[in-house]
């Protein structure tokens, strides 16, 4: 094989650029995730509680980051806050910003759900030892559901790796604009190249994903063999 | 905001509001048929074929859209696959959903009861009978509003077709902004464009899975 196509990832600095552009993606993918834990997790909790303003208002702001499809949030906040709010950040804070909000209104519903199955009991008795409410979601309601919120976190850390696809879309040196940008560069010697290159970032994925899933899947049956014991 | 600027834009919207629902019916279709064949080869633990749609429902799940998109259009051809943008796009959304579909689907079958099939079985039904007359009734059922959420997620991910420029709502409104740099109205259009289909499909979903919690066949 005088010219095989697999070539074009270990050209010049190839290989290190893409993976490079990966971890800018895993970058602002790991800042989004703990930011979005610690916010979701709080909202998942005020979403719990008896008032009907923080409910409706905590809600909506679920609804509204799932129902407009995520490349269209990150085009609002990209031309909304330059243009009307004067605030101007750097394409990769904003993707951060976009993805922890995104993240933290999952995960305060996978939050609610979790802290709404524990059994009533449980509340009663902790109030009973004269736990106020604070204590009550840090000794009783959280730690119990814990285990409940865990695979559906899990996936949900999956689909923000898989989102952090689109910050190609607002120009964000991520491994996918690396690899168009090889490509290019490439492409008078590399006839071949967009299937090596997409074909290498596809695979780059789905070794990232995959062990995700499977720990998840594992965890849901776990999870189903204990509630039957 | 400049209210006569969204109102000239409006026959261009409703152009790229037609791209976007028929390219998502298409692509939802396919990716229903892919799914029903997938968890019944699942259900039915075909050998051989089981596993290779394993493999597939694995890929598909753990790719990005937008990755599994660009491989088909920009890769494909290299192959000698000749595909056009919005041909790609649909086959990019049947791949994606395929997996999503089955799961939905393997889902529902999974719900039947076991105490069905084995009754089933006493009263002398055959595996086909069994499917037909038994298993597919009450799994389909069930697996409705799975269904329903994979339909939704699929119309928002046809927002990523904008990448190899189809012109549908997305790409639409990005050309808006990029030409006559009408940022606020071309995006007030955008979002009004995905809210009208989406918001009364989660509507019907939030009553769907109200209606699953009570309907569960005498158990």
């Amino acid at each position: 094989m005088a010219h095989s196509g697999i070539n074009i990832l270990f050209e010049g600095r190839n290989m290190v650029r893409l993976l490079g552009g990966l971890w800018i993606s895993a970058k602002i993918a790991i800042v989004a995730i703990v930011v979005g834990l610690i916010l979701g997790l709080i909202l998942g909790a005020l979403r719990t509680l008896h008032n009907p303003i923080l409910r409706v208002i905590l809600r909506l702001y679920l609804e509204f980051f799932r129902v407009i499809p995520t490349v269209v949030l990150l085009f609002l906040f990209y031309y909304i806050l330059p243009q009307n709010f004067n605030i101007n950040m750097g394409a990769e804070s904003m993707a951060m910003l976009v993805f922890a909000l995104w993240f933290a209104a999952e995960m305060s519903d996978i939050v609610r759900g979790g802290i709404i199955s524990v059994s009533p009991h449980q509340v009663d008795a902790g109030k009973a030892i004269g736990l106020n409410r604070l204590q009550l979601y840090y000794y009783v309601l959280i730690p119990q559901s814990i285990q409940l919120m865990i695979p559906a976190t899990i996936n949900l850390v999956s689909r923000i790796i898989k989102t952090t696809s689109l910050l190609l879309l607002i120009s964000v040196m991520d491994v996918i604009n690396i690899g168009q940008q090889i490509i290019e560069a490439n492409g008078q010697r590399y006839e071949n190249g967009a299937f090596w290159v997409y074909g290498f970032i596809f695979i780059l994925y789905f070794i990232l994903c995959y062990p995700l899933s499977l720990w998840a899947r594992h965890l849901e049956r776990k999870e189903v063999v204990t509630a039957n014991g | 905001m400049n209210w006569s600027i969204v109102q000239q834009g409006i026959p261009t919207y409703e152009k790229a509001f037609m791209i976007t629902l028929k390219l998502s019916f298409w692509g939802i279709l396919g990716a229903i048929i892919v799914g029903l064949i997938v968890s019944f080869v699942r259900y039915f633990k075909v050998p051989v074929l089981q596993r290779i749609l394993g493999a597939y429902v694995e890929l598909s799940r753990n790719t990005p859209l937008l990755i599994q998109l660009f491989f088909i259009y920009y890769a494909f051809p290299e192959l000698g696959f000749k595909i056009s943008a919005e041909a790609s796009g649909v086959s990019g959304l049947i791949f994606l959903g395929g997996s999503y579909m089955a799961a939905a689907f393997a889902g529902g079958l999974e719900g039947v009861p076991k105490i069905q099939v084995e009754s089933g079985r006493a009263i002398g039904l055959t595996d086909w009978q069994l499917a037909q007359y038994v298993v597919l009734p009450q799994g389909l059922s069930l697996s409705i509003p799975a269904i329903a959420a994979n339909v939704i997620f699929l119309i928002k991910e046809t927002s990523i077709f904008t990448v190899v420029a189809i012109p549908e709502l997305t790409n639409t409104a990005l050309d808006q902004i990029g030409m006559l740099y009408d940022t606020n109205e071309a995006l007030f259009s955008l979002v009004v464009g995905y809210a009208i289909i989406l918001i009364p499909l989660s509507i019907l979903l939030t009553w769907l899975e109200r209606r699953a919690r009570r309907g569960s066949f005498g158990n």
